[in-house]
């Protein structure tokens, strides 16, 4: 067991990751922050709209979209190798493209089925992402050429490569590495994206008659929040991998639900928790030395447990107290 | 009867209505040998889906997976057939056992809408594999079959618990506990990694699955999951229907529906730790949906689902193994999904009663007929507005009836002949209905008008309202619905419009004495 869970040394663990070698965890801790706070964001209108799992389904099936894209990316570029999807990416744009495609693909094919046949929308869902899923599998581990899929880029992705990632370079400055610069262009893009829309979204996820009586196209909301959600999952990809984006779409948004009540309160508790998450994820995986993008993943959870516990409007102790103190003043009334 | 009201209501009425009139249509010329043809049609067209699935899948992959094995596939392909690795039957076994408790238990889910507790029980088992690991640092399958089956078990509970205690929906708190759970695991499995004990390459497996991993004892651990399921199933099958489709009505009539319930979901979690090995965490939820989804599509029988949903389970496993092993380096799970999702596909084009084609079909015809029938009844009021005077009609009255062109008008007496209502006569400009299809514009037009009464003197409906329903329902009308509401009506023999609703008298004169009377004398009516 002390082979597998280090001692806690708090010098270790935390002093020393900002004290000397901050700036390559730095990069971690940012990549992992703006990754969780753009999934948040979105994440806060799947959870509003009851779409949490066409987040789960599009954050699988985006899969096929880009092993396509990367197959055509190379061709053109006559490279071999395209083995390690996720990583060294030169052509992002191919690749968002190929995402985008892929997320539309879902979400027309979840409502065939589920329109077209008796099948209920969650089995639609299933069916879907699964197939998508397998196909993505198999089309690498055929034209990779390997043996093996590189499970660690598809499910997982690595945050710890970023800071060695390639420096994005302007003015003869090196900024940042480029997999950090790309995602902040992502979430100042969301922000941004929310901040135009704020009011169409509001009123299509809470209210569809108002919306249509204002004039607010549902479908058209309806897919541009698909394709978005896309394009953020296609940016997380290579920091977290397709499974562990659920949980950065959805945790930060219901933890941030069981503390307020309004949407604008709501999007900023999910990216104050995107922050924690990751801050307190960095530490975890630093002293367990584990995968950095499953600590922050975890942590995150730990946090929808404490508040989920402790939240004052409804946490499980502010409903055992209220409980408590109903029947007590029922008690001698009767 | 809210018959302005909800569409939907209105639709499926009509749709009993329907029903009932073609039942009611059939059984006294065909008798009951019908049923049993139509069962018969039914099953043969299944095996031909089942075959040509089994045909169509391997040729899918064939060519791709040709350029990677080294040794030809027709030689894997005979090796594959006459059974002679050990490994290969162990893995051909644990597939169709797997497939077999997949497709029962899937059964259950699909119809109960728990599809996507499948796939956060199947995330949420990882750290439970992972610390049955470290229980002795060996793949010992009992030691992980513990520790799996607790940790989904614990997935389910926290679903449960957060629906229950908060305000986050289910599909947020599956969402979470899938991938919390599943970030747990991937923690403690990469903190493994770091150990050097050198047989952590096992674990690999369990994300996407490798049948060709599976051993003696995986074996008689699935052979022994698979048995339960079945006994379950068995025994208890009434109950498990029963709180599945109508829980209200097991609580009330004393079923303990949650010990039910839960009893569900330890199966599910048994069934998902023993596809871990085959198919992967990953896609298990797609070997419990798929299958069940497409028997789903094929029938309406509970029984029949189970039976066929655990017969594409088995063969879409053999069809993955297969595939697998042709390609030696490709994992199994995401083939088995694949050959499941290209079963689905086909139940979904072509399934007979809910398949698209045939759905699309019997729309297109049932188009056909209500357009042929609204020609009908634009003959019968063009001879009724000459007071039945003559019995040939000219494609110019037709037209005018109708507010058509011409040439719209020829289309439509064209299919009338077609369809052997009505002859054609002299160079095509009149035609004039055979005794069919004047039987069958008597027929419409009684509908009409007889509805339209039945909507002003039973439903209390302004006799201008009455129009546009009747339009829709004449279709629909069966024989016997017909003949209630002639009786609650007193056989009343004109329409609120006060235009007479023709009886079975007019009918039989029609069709009786059609061809032997005078062109100019007409039908005429009786006074």
């Amino acid at each position: 067991m002390n082979e597998l869970i280090p001692p806690f040394d708090w010098q270790y663990v935390v002093v020393s990751t900002w004290t000397e070698s901050g700036a390559y965890y730095g990069w971690m801790f940012l990549m992992g922050f703006l990754v969780a706070a753009s999934c948040g964001l979105v994440g806060n209108y799947l959870i509003l709209r009851r779409m949490a799992l066409v987040g789960d389904a599009i954050s699988h099936s985006v899969l096929p979209g880009l092993a396509v894209a990367f197959i055509v990316a190379n061709l053109e570029s006559g490279e071999s190798d395209v083995g390690s999807v996720g990583h060294g990416v030169r052509s992002p744009m191919v690749m968002f493209l190929g995402a985008l495609a892929a997320a539309v693909v879902t979400t027309i094919m979840i409502e065939v089925i589920h329109k077209k046949t008796r099948v209920k929308q969650d089995a639609a869902i299933g069916i879907t992402f699964s197939s998508l899923f397998a196909l993505g599998v198999v089309i690498i581990s055929v034209f990779a050429g390997k043996a093996h899929i590189d499970t660690d880029c598809v499910l997982h992705g690595e945050i710890t490569f970023v800071p060695d990632d390639l420096f994005v370079v302007i003015g003869g400055r090196e900024i940042a590495p480029g997999p950090v610069v790309r995602m902040a262009a992502v979430t100042a893009l969301t922000v941004l994206l929310i901040t135009l829309f704020y009011k169409e979204l509001l009123v299509s996820s809470f209210d569809s008659g108002l919306a249509a009586s204002l004039g607010v196209n549902a479908t058209v909301v309806h897919y541009g929040l698909m394709s978005w959600l896309s394009v953020v999952v296609v940016s997380a990809f290579e920091a977290v991998g397709a499974i562990l984006v659920i949980a950065m779409l959805i945790i930060p948004g219901a933890t941030a639900s069981l503390l307020s009540q309004r949407l604008p309160w709501m999007l900023a508790l999910s990216v104050v928790h995107a922050a924690l998450s990751s801050l307190l994820g960095l530490h975890l995986a630093i002293w367990l030395e584990c995968s950095v993008a499953a600590a922050m993943c975890v942590a995150g959870a730990a946090l929808f447990g404490l508040v989920w516990f402790l939240s004052p409007s409804e946490g499980l102790i502010r409903r055992w107290v209220g409980r408590r103190r109903t029947t007590r003043g029922v008690e001698p009334a009767a | 009867m809210g018959l302005r009201g909800g569409g939907t209501m209105r639709s499926s009425m009509a749709d009993s209505l329907w029903n009932s009139g073609a039942r009611a249509r059939r059984r006294p010329a065909e008798g009951r040998d019908v049923p049993r043809l139509r069962f018969a049609a039914v099953s043969a067209l299944r095996l031909v889906v089942i075959a040509f699935a089994v045909v169509a899948a391997p040729a899918c992959f064939a060519d791709r997976i040709g350029d990677m094995t080294e040794t030809s596939v027709g030689e894997q392909a005979l090796r594959f057939f006459t059974f002679r690795d050990e490994s290969l039957r162990y893995a051909l076994l644990g597939t169709i056992l797997l497939g077999v408790n997949c497709g029962l238990l899937g059964g259950f889910i699909v119809v109960r809408k728990l599809s996507l507790m499948g796939d956060a029980l199947s995330h949420a088992v990882l750290p439970g594999v992972a610390i049955g690991f470290l229980w002795n640092m060996t793949k010992d399958p009992v030691a992980i079959f513990v520790g799996a089956t607790v940790a989904g078990l614990l997935g389910a509970l926290t679903v449960t618990a957060i629906t229950h205690t908060t305000k986050i929906k289910e599909d947020a708190a599956l969402g979470m506990v899938l991938s919390g759970y599943f970030a747990v695991g991937y923690c403690i499995t990469s903190m493994i990694g770091r150990l050097d004990t050198g047989n952590k390459a096992g674990i690999d497996h369990f994300l996407f699955g490798q049948a060709a991993a599976i051993n003696r004892d995986d074996i008689i651990l699935m052979g022994m999951v698979t048995a339960l399921t079945l006994g379950c199933v068995a025994v208890f099958y009434k109950e498990f229907q029963v709180t599945s489709f109508d829980s209200a009505f097991a609580r009330a009539i004393g079923f303990p529906t949650r010990l039910f319930h839960n009893g569900l979901m330890l199966l599910l979690a048994f069934s998902v730790v023993i596809a871990l090995q085959a198919v992967g965490v990953v896609l298990v939820s797609a070997m419990l949906i798929t299958p069940a989804a497409s028997a789903y599509l094929l029938t309406d029988r509970l029984h029949r689902l189970l039976v066929l949903a655990a017969m594409f389970g088995v063969v879409t496993g053999a069809i993955g193994a297969f595939l697998s092993f042709l390609g030696s380096g490709l994992p199994t799970g995401p083939l088995m999904v694949l050959a499941a999702s290209t079963v689905f596909a086909l139940a979904f084009l072509f399934g007979p009663r809910h398949g698209v084609l045939m759905r699309w079909w019997r729309q297109r015809s049932r188009g056909h007929r209500v357009r042929r029938e609204n020609t009908l009844k634009a003959v019968y009021q063009v001879l009724e507005g000459r007071g039945f005077k003559g019995e040939s009609v000219t494609l110019l009255e037709l037209a005018e009836r109708r507010r058509e062109t011409e040439d719209e008008a020829r289309q439509q007496a064209a299919a009338l002949v077609r369809h052997g209502l009505a002859t054609r006569h002299g160079a095509g400009e009149h035609f004039v209905l055979t005794p069919e299809g004047w039987l069958r514009a008597c027929e419409i037009v009684r509908n009409h008008r007889l509805w339209e009464l039945y909507l002003t003197n039973a439903a209390h409906i302004a006799a201008d309202h009455v129009h546009e329903d009747a339009e829709r329902i004449e279709h629909v009308l069966g024989e016997d619905v017909v003949r209630q509401i002639e009786r609650r009506l007193g056989y009343a023999e004109t329409d609120p419009h006060g235009q007479p609703i023709p009886s079975m008298d007019d009918m039989r004169r029609g069709s009786g004495g059609l061809f032997g009377r005078d062109e100019l004398q007409g039908y005429g009516r009786p006074t």
